[in-house]
């Protein structure tokens, strides 16, 4: 009952679907995926209830006392046992600001993703099924867009809308901006993985069916081939999304990222690193654990999915 | 008026060393309700007869020439829109492969829905009336839940049923079977020959059957056209044919048919291999491995006459 019972006619039980497919069964038994599923779930629900689970609203300039600086987590002597990690140079409290960091890292890693998605799925879609000239075009577009690197167009684009719209209006718009250069730079790693699966996925004969059927090329693109062309879709969304992390991170670390008042983990590292040599390791040391858990565990999640995914990979049942 | 009349029909493979024919000038015509069958080797031209009737021919095929005519209108010169009306709505098709036509990552009702919500706007509560009925109908046991299922849930016998089924999901005029049968075993495939006729015979639908085996077309169909290297070579009542063939492929068809061997001695079969797109021979394209080959053969190519096409059974 409940929510199969409201299942559509032509559905088949969420439940039993799930318990038999490959993903449901392989996760039943593989110990570090679910301790990673378990971390990475953890952390997501930290980011989303952040302003619940923060003692402090580090945006809200009224809660810092500058008195408070650089205190130091709350297990080492002398510590202000209200602030559990300690707090950063302006008298923040550090465990407030690695929460709504962690929220921000994860809301411009996921949605630069989607993006990338959006763009990658439909391009690669395109380019695999009309093929022709259409194929031609869109992948050299791809392969010119890949021939520069991540980080120098967005560093570029940063630097110079910084330049042009002034630093308030960059501080206002830069998660934004941040998901649209994360999010246009790397589309070619799906166009190019969506392509390739759309090739073999139109050989086959059920899209010659689903052509005698008289459906239409949209209609076979997104709903035949695209579901079956999915799998490493799956896949490498969680490596993007990991690297994605990464560049947000490494761009608020060069300082054109998040601004100081609404920190990211990189700018968090960043504004704590200067702080490191005088002894305050706890600043720059804890968002960059946090940093590494979270790639860590997305990618653990990434390598399962691929094994699992793969059929070639498939070890008995 | 035939319900599907084919003119003349040339199919050319645009190739890098030039253009070449597939089919060469094939005309047939198919009443309502008539089975009709195609028979020949590999490569004589069969699936891409069966494919340029939908006008569904992949690229490097294209139809050069002729008349494709359904129930009055020319499909080889249809827009691409008006021809998605006819497919699926007023021609069905069953492929070959039950384990490879259905979309393994939509479920048996999922496609079903799609089809019929394809081409006609019917409710979601008549829909799944009709998917039951038509389940029912190619005697797919408690179809109810077979509608949740995914394909690599039935075997392979039962999802040719499904196959059929949703062929005929929308009443369609005309059948098209692209050797329904032979990835099946044996028992299967009878059961699903039976199933097919008694379809065809209920539904009053016609019924284009295109395969290798000449016992499936003996037991299925009213007329037989025999095809060799993209020309009709004989064309004749199926009892007729069988009973007594005129040319001298046919012949050798039939003769291959392990029944009409003795026991205990090699299978009869016709010397050589059809011959390539490319390398086609002069004159009728079956002397190089016809016994009753003269000088006539190597040089001038029969014109079908009388149902057959060969200088030597023609007078």
């Amino acid at each position: 009952m409940g929510i199969a019972a409201q299942s559509r006619w032509w559905q088949p039980r969420w439940w039993q679907r799930w318990r038999s497919s490959p993903l449901g069964h392989s996760l039943g038994r593989d110990r570090i995926a679910q301790v990673a599923l378990a971390v990475l779930l953890l952390m997501a629900l930290a980011a989303v209830f952040a302003p619940v689970l923060a003692p402090f609203d580090p945006y809200d300039p009224r809660s810092i006392d500058i008195m408070n600086s650089e205190l130091p987590p709350a297990w080492v002597d002398d510590a202000d046992p209200q602030f559990v990690l300690g707090t950063d140079a302006q008298g923040r409290d550090l465990l407030s600001a690695i929460l709504y960091g962690l929220r921000v890292s994860l809301l411009i890693g996921l949605c630069a993703v989607m993006l990338q998605a959006l763009i990658g799925i439909t391009v690669g879609l395109s380019a695999g099924y009309l093929g022709g000239r259409v194929d031609v075009i869109l992948m050299r577009a791809a392969d010119i867009q890949l021939s520069y690197s991540t980080m120098m167009v967005a560093i570029i684009v940063l630097a110079v809308f910084r330049t042009a719209f002034g630093a308030q209006l960059y501080s206002d718009l830069a998660v934004l901006m941040l998901i649209l250069v994360i999010g246009i730079a790397e589309w070619p790693q799906y166009a190019r993985t969506v392509r390739a699966s759309v090739l073999a996925e139109k050989q086959k004969e059920y899209i010659d069916a689903a052509q005698v059927l008289g459906y239409g090329r949209l209609r076979i693109m997104f709903r035949h081939i695209l579901p079956n062309a999915l799998s490493p879709v799956f896949v490498i969304s969680t490596v993007q999304v990991a690297n994605a992390i990464i560049s947000e991170a490494s761009l608020s670390f060069l300082g054109l990222g998040m601004p100081v008042n609404r920190p990211s983990l990189g700018s968090l590292i960043s504004s704590g690193f200067e702080y490191v040599f005088s002894g305050s390791w706890w600043m720059t040391v804890i968002p960059g654990l946090v940093l590494v858990v979270l790639v860590l565990v997305v990618n653990v999640l990434g390598d399962w999915l691929r094994d699992v995914l793969n059929p070639r990979l498939y070890k008995g049942s | 008026m035939a319900l599907l009349e084919v003119r003349d029909l040339v199919v050319e493979f645009g190739l890098r060393e030039g253009a070449s024919m597939a089919l060469d000038g094939i005309s047939f015509a198919l009443e309502p309700g008539e089975r009709l069958g195609i028979v020949g080797e590999s490569g004589a031209g069969k699936s891409v007869a069966a494919f340029s009737i939908l006008n569904l021919l992949s690229a490097p095929g294209y139809i050069a020439s002729g008349q494709i005519i359904f129930d009055g209108v020319d499909l080889a010169s249809l827009s691409e829109s008006a021809l998605r009306t006819v497919r699926g709505r007023r021609i069905g098709m069953i492929f070959q492969d039950p384990m490879m036509t259905l979309n393994p990552v939509l479920s048996i009702g999922e496609q079903m829905l799609e089809c019929l919500r394809a081409h006609s706007n019917c409710s979601e509560s008549e829909a799944r009336h009709i998917c039951i009925e038509r389940l029912r109908q190619v005697q797919i046991p408690s179809p109810e839940q077979r509608l949740r299922q995914y394909p690599h849930e039935l075997s392979g016998g039962m999802r040719q049923r499904v196959i059929i089924a949703i062929a005929l999901l929308l009443d369609p005029q005309l059948i098209i079977a692209d050797e329904p049968t032979t990835a099946l075993d044996v028992t299967i495939q009878a059961e699903i020959m039976q199933l097919l006729r008694e379809l065809c015979d209920n539904e009053g639908v016609a019924l284009l059957l295109i395969t290798h085996d000449l016992g499936v077309v003996a037991q299925l169909t009213h007329r037989t056209m025999v095809l060799y290297a993209g020309r009709v070579v004989e064309q004749a009542e199926t009892a007729a044919l069988i009973r007594a063939p005129r040319h001298p492929y046919t012949r050798g068809l039939l003769d291959a048919l392990p029944e009409r061997t003795e026991p205990g001695r090699p299978l009869n079969q016709i010397p050589g291999s059809m011959p390539g797109l490319q390398s086609m021979p002069s004159g009728c394209a079956f002397h190089p491995r016809c016994n009753l080959a003269r000088a006539r053969c190597q040089s001038e190519s029969p014109a079908l006459q009388h149902g057959v096409a060969c200088w030597e059974a023609a007078c």
